[in-house]
């Protein structure tokens, strides 16, 4: 909105790819029957003790060194408050040392934004509210399902050095796209295990001071994320504009009505009563297991991103969504084969969003020879390219089998001359017309021509033909 | 008998386990409706695993140390199948699918559970008088305290009930009880013993022990449930504790110092009994041939202070996993955080809803710092003091409990005179080290004493030597 900057950070919340549970040995796994993998400790039974599982720390310190973090000696705290989900009424967490703290993550156009902090904690469990269209207030009953109590998160807490609903969503895929490649997590957020609460506040343009911060909650999609944040954008101005202030609160998105609703203000906000869980000793991960973690880390998104960048010779921004589709190894074995680079980038992006099938990196390079060299019109190309997806082989002999040979360009200009003679006034517009009038009538002869050609012909050429018969 | 007569008897098949059990049965059924040790006897379950026992022992199977001998285990420990109630009606009913780790230890090793005994609520208290299902009456004398938390326990070695019982001790809940009912009872370092299965009241200074008429007995107990548990993440990686074996080495040279500050003129409410059975125990040491000094353990004066934030802080997270909604009785109300609160109001006795909110109160937001941060500190100061203590010292020695064993109702109406029991019991569970109480005789009042023997982590043995020292010139302790 003109005048006014949105200032955003986001809490990300992801579920650890562990076999078992935080702190106990029963499965972390979604969707089994309700309440089947569960155990005392998951249940918060009486007795029970929590046993840190070393997966989850070790896929929290691939996190960390991933998002640029130091990785310190950390402390579990219990955060207390009263809800169902909760079996043990607490929710096992850490608070003042985290197992990650100040690192940063690239967007595709190579800012960076900044990581408070990467902390472990564990999963409550999930309601259903029964009648009543699911709403609490209305529900005749609840049941409670702990599969998913105790499972191990990471929450990511970033710095709000986000600035709209773009560069929200752009953290969020960015972020996802660096767990699932270091396999932290599954990072769906369609199934939960990638959660995000957004604080949002606004402030005029040129501002310092950060503007009062809302929390938004319930956000399961990067659609109602950018929906969300423009939403409450909108409303914390209106406020401003009237005259009023912001007040600072926890609320509510939803997605049907498209708005968000408050949930509670700053004053209703819980105690949580923090203090470090006699159950569990700090972590003090050794410098050797760090560097060894390090180590194992995969090449991460945007260092693929830079790479593919350079060898095509573009900026990052134009590879990102290649490596978010996990394509970018193929294309530099493509251009590896000698493929022309641009046209790797324009298909990956524009013709290959639903993979590469049988496709090679060689038939690959291959082709896009053939369409540079002008053997293959764009379409042409396109049709071989889907074929080779399909069911792979080699792109001349599918060239061939479709009789896309290139025509002869004697047989090209008689088609020319019959068309322009067919069509004498609108050829008189394309040589006196301006240059408006010109392309308009350039599209429409080539657009004849290829009519009559069956798309054989190439439009390059066409239209050297005729600025030629023009120029005569 | 002892429990290591008993083990052997049952091992050689001079006697078989079910007679054993069968003769605790009958002493329970005599008097246990006067003293009220238990909340559950077990009894035909006894039975069965007598009978178990004794298969065995005819088909020639090797058996653990304790073939046969009767335990009792207090209620706050987790038995498969069998109510644990933390003498709690928030727990009435509750039967834990899983045994604690020392309840699986003790069935290794052939004991025989004789049932759950009675305790203050969730372990809170100095007397089991609060208990929801009525108080433990000491059997030495009917109208006094066993003291407590593990009354039940106490109790029911002191009348013959079992040999050996489990307690638990949080700020003394082992020791004073076992001085007040004149049993041996061990508060080990704390991770000693797993936690794994003993309901939570304060889980950094919860630690599980025997209960037994012996110093031996008491320490072949601690034997058996001791070592490294892996479902406790604060268990120590240790071996199992072997203590037989110094057992009888004596306290010749040994340092032992006595905590001024918890004795004698240093400590004040201590009853003259109690204090002229401490100078009887230096003669002791002394004529033993340990060299017996004065000791200072300054920061110890300030243990009940920070122990009645730390214990409460935690006890008020702890505890509120009981909100009905998943175990245990439940009151109905019209909302989810009605019915969590009618539940609890009507679950929970009035110490533990006293302790909850003085520990809520302590972790709030604005005076963390102040209480609960300033008690930790307090803490570290003790441990200091306690380390430098023992440079000079290799074990410590006090009084168990300031008195003897008061009557029932006596201290109900006034929570400080009660926690005021725990003055000396404290100071070792704040510093995780351990210590233990040994009858030495009796006041003038012919209520039992006991003193209290304190030693560095992981220095049970040197504790246990001077214990069976104490032991032997007692003249008590051998039945």
């Amino acid at each position: 909105m003109n005048g006014w900057e949105t200032v955003i950070g986001l809490e990300v919340h992801a579920e650890l790819a562990t076999k078992t549970k935080m702190f106990s040995s029963a499965l972390n796994s979604f969707g089994g029957e309700p309440n089947s993998n569960t155990d005392p400790v998951s249940l918060g039974l009486p007795g029970s003790l929590p046993v840190l599982n070393e997966k989850a720390v070790e896929l929290a310190i691939r996190v960390g060194l991933a998002l640029n973090c130091q990785v310190q000696k950390s402390v579990f705290a219990r955060k207390n408050y009263f809800y169902p989900d909760m079996p043990k009424a607490y929710q096992i967490s850490q608070f003042d040392l985290p197992i990650n703290k100040e690192g940063w993550l690239e967007l595709p156009d190579g800012r960076r934004i900044g990581i408070e902090r990467a902390h472990l904690e564990e999963d409550t469990g999930k309601i259903t509210h029964v009648g009543g269209g699911g709403r609490i207030h209305e529900a005749s009953y609840s049941l409670i399902d702990y599969n998913r109590s105790g499972v191990p998160l990471i929450e990511i807490v970033g710095a709000p050095d986000l600035r709209g609903p773009d560069d929200a969503r752009d953290y969020v895929s960015e972020l996802r796209s660096i767990l699932v490649t270091i396999g932290a997590s599954d990072g769906k957020m369609e199934e939960g295990s990638l959660r995000v609460d957004c604080n949002v506040s606004v402030r005029r343009d040129g501002a310092e001071e950060l503007g009062t911060r809302c929390e938004i909650k319930n956000i399961n999609s990067l659609r109602s994320l950018g929906r969300a944040i423009e939403y409450e954008a909108k409303r914390q101005i209106e406020i401003i504009e009237s005259g009023q202030e912001v007040e600072q609160q926890t609320r509510h998105w939803d997605e049907a009505e498209g708005r968000t609703h408050k949930l509670r203000s700053k004053e209703e906000a819980f105690d949580y009563r923090y203090f470090p869980e006699p159950d569990l000793v700090p972590i003090e991960p050794s410098e050797e297991w760090v560097k060894e973690i390090g180590k194992s880390l995969p090449p991460l998104p945007r260092d693929r991103r830079h790479l593919l960048a350079d060898a095509i010779g573009v900026e990052p921004t134009e590879t990102s969504l290649i490596v978010q589709r996990d394509l970018d190894t193929f294309a530099l074995q493509a251009i590896s084969s000698n493929a022309d680079k641009n046209r790797v980038l324009v298909h990956l992006e524009n013709n290959l969003a639903d993979g590469i099938g049988k496709l090679t990196p060689e038939a690959f390079a291959s082709l896009t020879v053939m369409e540079t060299n002008s053997e293959l019109t764009a379409t042409q190309t396109k049709t071989v390219l889907a074929d080779l997806v399909e069911s792979g082989g080699e792109p001349q002999e599918i060239a061939k089998s479709h009789g896309f040979e290139s025509m002869d360009n004697s047989e090209l200009e008689k088609i020319v001359d019959r068309i322009i003679s067919e069509n004498s006034d609108d050829w008189l517009s394309y040589i006196n017309g301006d240059e408006t009038e010109r392309k308009k009538k350039s599209g429409f002869f080539v657009g004849l021509i290829m009519k009559e050609t069956s798309g054989q012909a190439d439009g390059k050429i066409v239209n050297q033909i005729l600025s030629a018969k023009a120029e005569s | 008998m002892k429990a290591t007569e008993i083990a052997e008897k049952v091992l050689s098949g001079e006697v078989s386990a079910r007679s054993v059990v069968e003769h605790h049965i009958e002493t329970i059924n005599k008097i246990e409706s006067d003293v009220n040790a238990f909340n559950l006897v077990t009894a035909e379950q006894a039975l069965m695993d007598a009978d178990e026992i004794d298969s065995k022992i005819a088909s020639g199977e090797t058996l653990g140390p304790l073939a046969g001998v009767p335990i009792s285990i207090k209620d706050n420990l987790c038995t498969r199948g069998v109510e644990t109630t933390c003498g709690s009606k928030i727990l009435e009913g509750w039967k834990p699918p899983y045994n604690a780790t020392v309840i699986e230890k003790l069935k290794e090793a052939g004991a025989v559970v004789m049932g759950k005994t009675n305790l203050d609520e969730f372990a809170m208290g100095s007397s089991t008088e609060n208990s929801a299902f009525g108080p433990t009456r000491n059997p030495h004398n009917l109208e006094l305290v066993p003291g407590g938390s593990s009354g039940g326990s106490a109790a029911a070695v002191a009348a013959g009930f079992s040999p050996l019982a489990l307690g638990s001790d949080t700020g003394g809940s082992i020791r004073q009880p076992a001085a007040l009912c004149g049993v041996v009872g061990v508060k080990p370092t704390y991770g000693r013993v797993s936690r794994y299965g003993l309901v939570a009241f304060a889980s950094s200074l919860d630690q599980v022990g025997p209960f037994a008429n012996t110093v031996s007995d008491a320490a072949l107990t601690l034997e058996v449930i001791s070592g490294h548990d892996p479902r406790d993440s604060t268990s120590i990686p240790e071996k199992p504790l072997d203590i037989s074996e110094v057992l009888d080495q004596g306290v010749d040279g040994m340092r032992i110092g006595v905590i001024e500050e918890l004795s004698g003129k240093g400590l004040e409410g201590i009853s003259p009994d109690v204090s002229s059975r401490v100078e009887e125990a230096i003669k002791v040491f002394s004529n033993a041939g340990a060299i017996v000094e004065s000791a200072s353990v300054p920061a110890s004066i300030y243990g009940l202070s920070a122990y009645y934030v730390i214990a409460p802080a935690e006890a008020s997270s702890n505890l509120a996993r009981y909100d009905g909604i998943r175990f245990g009785p439940r009151t109905e109300a019209a909302t989810t955080a009605e019915t969590m609160t009618a539940t609890r109001t009507k679950g929970f006795g009035d110490e533990v809803k006293r302790r909850i909110m003085l520990g809520t109160y302590a972790l709030s937001a604005g005076y963390y710092d102040a209480y609960y941060g300033k008690s930790q500190r307090v803490r570290t100061l003790i441990m200091n003091d306690f380390a430098k203590a023992y440079e000079k010292f290799d074990i410590l020695i006090s009084p168990t409990a300031p008195t003897t064993a008061f009557p029932l109702g006596d201290k109900t109406a006034d929570p400080m005179q009660m926690y005021l029991q725990d003055v000396c019991t404290i100071p070792s569970n704040l510093a995780g080290h351990p210590a233990m109480s040994v009858p030495f005789g009796f006041g003038e009042d012919g209520m039992p004493v006991g003193i209290q023997i304190l030693a560095p982590a992981m220095a049970e043995r040197e504790m246990f030597q001077a214990a069976k020292v104490l032991e032997s010139e007692s003249g008590e302790g051998i039945e």
